[in-house]
């Protein structure tokens, strides 16, 4: 199939569309505003709903109204939007609905900036709302990943009926990149059934009820450890990660997203003078993939551990209980918009190897 | 081995990001590897755009150029702001027509487009940027003007077919200027 | 249009980045010069948006608070509440305030919290690249809105004026635009009386703003000032809505 160049933020729209979404609720805020655009005008052709809500806090209780009513459906936003979502995000998680939500972040706290960052790690991998939940959270680092991730990740939603994330950057959200549309659309006819959705009983069935209050302290502390059991099943099968030449790697860089091409650009300038670097690239945040980063750092090979973020260290967190000890772990990140150059990432890694 | 990393910067509404993206798509026709990125935000009302495009024939490692192997200014704060990031032995095209001076390094090869003068002979303003993207090509030598003429012949169709002749002596004109 | 600029002390000399035209810039010195004449500057703290006007902070020269989308009149009643004394006011864009705001601008009212809300209502989201707004009129079109906003699926504008005069806690609202120099001389006497009575401690006081977005209208500015004229003033018409004065009387 030919190769066509899309926007990272229209071209996530446009998997949502062909991955059986029919349902968008959403508001603007940059650098994600694309993704509502685009979905005023397409989604409305291929016969879906898309509405935009007047709150970000609105948007998501949308999604929980739609997904409860058995839709495919997703929200977008931007790290204050997503903040603002969280509430719905826990009460979806409580309640075990499905449904997509695109976190193009940018740089924080508070108002921040618009520039591309990575500030929201904890908040979509240790939950930003109340309670014990979890989201799976996809994090890729390119357009032809977005788009190949878009299906999966509303698949996933269904299969464990709980919220995905996507966890992109403001620079993969305004780049233009090639990419190639591999899968076939999906046909929302063609989506498997959900018994448990508030369709009407037709006076046919018991009434169903998507709620996520348990009053009773015991009922309550049985459907966390069901939930729990749930997520148990998510991390065994559902760790997904990318290596480039880590075998015998001196320095592993360990980095999601926008830094990972970063960090393959500094193991490009470390090769350049005699020591062999890779990458370790993360493309669920959550389950997180700890024992296949351990194996990878457990090499004799292996000196450092150099951990890229656009943030003052979030993810770092993650590498160090990967490692466990077994290597140094450091860290080397620019927070609020900025980006950490190749060659200052490369020297993060020369410091650490004490050159 | 090609390895192209670019940077176009004028004025919001100078055509910055399209002469980016009309890049792009030819190298993409062309069976390279390209990536397009961007400034954005409300910086661009009426202030300085970017984007960086990388063109290769390997994989793009990193869509972010900082030092670009090419620069195209479209403004004198452009050339100002990027001049001193170009690779040596880089290539800079002026924007002649409003950057006021010339560029100061010599170790890099400078090219001067008079794009908007071009564009008032040829009676349509819109067509300043194509001059400009003809005398990278012409610089530059890897990506083709049949593909760019290709690619107007599907933008421009039916009662706007006559656009692609008048986009394609822009081309040219711009061109023109890298053999003076 | 024949308004001779003349800097007030109520502005910074920072340079504002509004777009060539956008009223923003007007109606800022018409609060500025109010803040002046009534000798308020130093007892002011006013609070910023989410919008274009969110450097409103570096232009205002008081104390400036800035808040999150939306919640600017929470803060004022924060601010307020703490500093009776002080005059607290809010400027919010027609997204701010009509959208994601209404609950907070809503309970402000009801509670007729003593602050002065200046409402810039320019029927679109500017800041964010002309998104639809609640104020978007219908037909109007905008990036989220391509084919024109559609009543039957995104309702009608919301008029904020006409809402907020329903509830008890308003003292004072009025709309008024700034398209002509007499359009102009009216919109001041609005802002100043808004702030007389919040001096007097009189309750909840907003004017709002018709203004224009030539940007995302895609309009020069001086078919912007026209489009106004002809289209949103019809959907918005100017007037005093609730004036708490008048019903004592
Ligand atoms: C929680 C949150 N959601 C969205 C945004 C993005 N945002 C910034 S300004 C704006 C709309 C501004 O429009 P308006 O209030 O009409 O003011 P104008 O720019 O037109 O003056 C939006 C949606 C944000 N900053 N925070
Ligand atoms: S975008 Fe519109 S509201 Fe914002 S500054 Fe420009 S003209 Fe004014």
């Amino acid at each position: 199939m030919a190769k066509e160049l899309w926007k990272g933020n229209e071209a996530i729209a446009e998997a949502a569309i062909r991955a059986g979404c029919r349902c968008y609720f959403g508001y603007p805020i940059t650098p994600q505003s694309e993704i509502p655009e685009y979905m005023s005008l397409h989604m409305p052709k291929a016969g879906g709903v898309f509405l935009q809500s007047e709150s970000e806090i609105a948007a998501i209780n949308m999604v929980y109204g739609a997904s409860g009513a058995g839709a495919r459906v997703m929200t977008s936003s931007s790290s204050p939007g997503v903040s603002l979502k969280q509430e719905g995000i826990s009460y979806m998680c409580g309640a075990e609905l499905p449904g997509v939500i695109v976190n193009v972040m940018r740089g924080g706290p508070g108002l921040g900036t618009i520039q591309p960052a990575q500030g929201d790690y904890f908040q979509a991998t240790r939950g930003g709302g109340n309670g014990d939940y979890r989201l799976i959270v996809f994090a890729p680092a390119n357009i032809q990943e977005v788009v190949d991730l878009m299906q999966e990740a509303f698949e996933l939603a269904d299969q464990y009926r709980m919220p995905v994330m996507m966890l992109l950057d403001g620079m993969i959200g305004q780049m233009m990149e090639p990419i190639e549309w591999k899968k076939p659309p999906v046909s929302p006819d063609d989506l498997p059934a959900k018994p448990w959705a508030t369709t009407g009983t037709k006076e046919g069935r018991a009434p169903n009820i998507i709620n996520s209050l348990f009053i009773d302290p015991e009922a309550c502390n049985v459907h966390n450890q069901r939930l729990e059991e749930k997520y148990r099943r998510v991390i065994e099968n559902e760790q997904r990660y990318e290596t480039n030449d880590t075998d015998g790697a001196e320095v592993i860089f360990v980095a999601y997203g926008t830094p990972a091409r970063l960090a393959r650009a500094a193991a490009g300038l470390l090769e350049k003078e005699g020591i062999k670097a890779g990458v370790f690239r993360p493309v669920t945040v959550w389950p997180y993939p700890y024992e296949a980063l351990h194996e990878v750092a457990i090499q004799d090979s292996v000196k450092v551990v150099v951990t890229v973020e656009m943030s003052t260290g979030q993810m770092v967190d993650d590498v160090r209980i990967g490692v466990n000890g077994v290597k140094p772990v450091s860290f080397i990140g620019q927070a609020g918009g900025v980006i950490p150059t190749p060659r200052e990432v490369a020297n993060a890694a020369l410091k650490a190897l004490g050159r | 081995m090609a390895y192209h990393e670019i940077i176009v910067a004028g004025f919001g509404g100078q055509g910055v990001m399209s002469i980016g993206t009309t890049m792009a798509e030819t190298a993409m026709a062309q069976g390279l590897n390209v990536s397009w990125l961007p400034s954005y935000g409300p910086e661009m009302r009426g202030g300085t755009a970017n984007c960086n495009v990388v063109i290769a024939d390997t994989e793009i490692i990193s869509p972010i150029v900082l030092e670009p192997s090419e620069l195209i200014a479209m403004n004198q704060p452009s050339l100002d702001k990027f001049e001193p990031a170009v690779k040596p032995g880089g290539l800079i095209l002026v924007n002649e027509s409003i950057v006021e001076r010339k560029v100061q390094r010599d170790d890099v090869r400078a090219i001067y487009v008079p794009s908007l003068e071009i564009a008032s002979e040829l009676g349509n303003m819109r067509v300043a940027n194509m001059a400009m993207l003809g005398a990278y090509i012409e610089a530059t030598k890897y990506l083709t003007f049949e593909t760019v003429v290709d690619m107007l012949r599907n933008i421009f169709t039916g009662k706007k077919a006559h656009l692609v002749e008048l986009n394609e002596v822009a081309l040219q004109r711009g061109a023109d200027c890298v053999r003076r | 249009m024949a308004i001779v600029y003349q800097r007030s002390k109520g502005l910074t000399d920072v340079e504002t980045h509004y777009c060539p035209g956008c009223t923003h810039g007007i109606i800022h010195r018409l609060v500025a010069e109010t803040l002046e004449e009534l000798d308020i500057l130093g007892k002011t703290i006013g609070v910023a948006p989410v919008g274009c006007s969110v450097f409103a902070y570096d232009y205002f020269n008081c104390d400036m608070q800035e808040a999150a989308h939306g919640r600017a009149p929470a803060v004022a009643t924060g601010i307020k509440r703490v500093l009776p004394d002080k005059v607290v006011f809010t400027y919010q864009g027609d997204g701010d305030l009509a959208a994601i705001g209404t609950g907070e601008i809503t309970h402000a009212a009801m509670r007729g919290e003593n602050i002065t809300t200046i409402f810039v209502n320019n029927a679109i989201y500017g800041m964010t690249g002309g998104q639809m707004a609640p104020t978007t009129l219908v037909g109007q079109r905008a990036t989220t809105a391509p084919l024109g906003r559609e009543k039957s699926h995104a309702g009608s504008p919301i008029r904020i004026a006409e809402l907020l005069a329903t509830l008890d806690g308003a003292a004072y609202i009025e709309r008024v635009t700034v398209t002509s120099p007499a359009n102009v001389m009216r919109a001041k006497r609005a802002i100043r009386k808004a702030f007389e009575l919040q001096l007097e401690g009189r309750g909840f006081t907003m004017i709002e703003v018709l203004s224009t977005c030539p940007t995302n209208w895609g309009l020069t500015p001086v078919k912007a000032l026209e489009w106004l004229n002809e289209n949103m003033i019809p959907v918005f018409p100017l007037g005093v809505y609730k004036d708490i004065t008048k019903e004592e009387a």
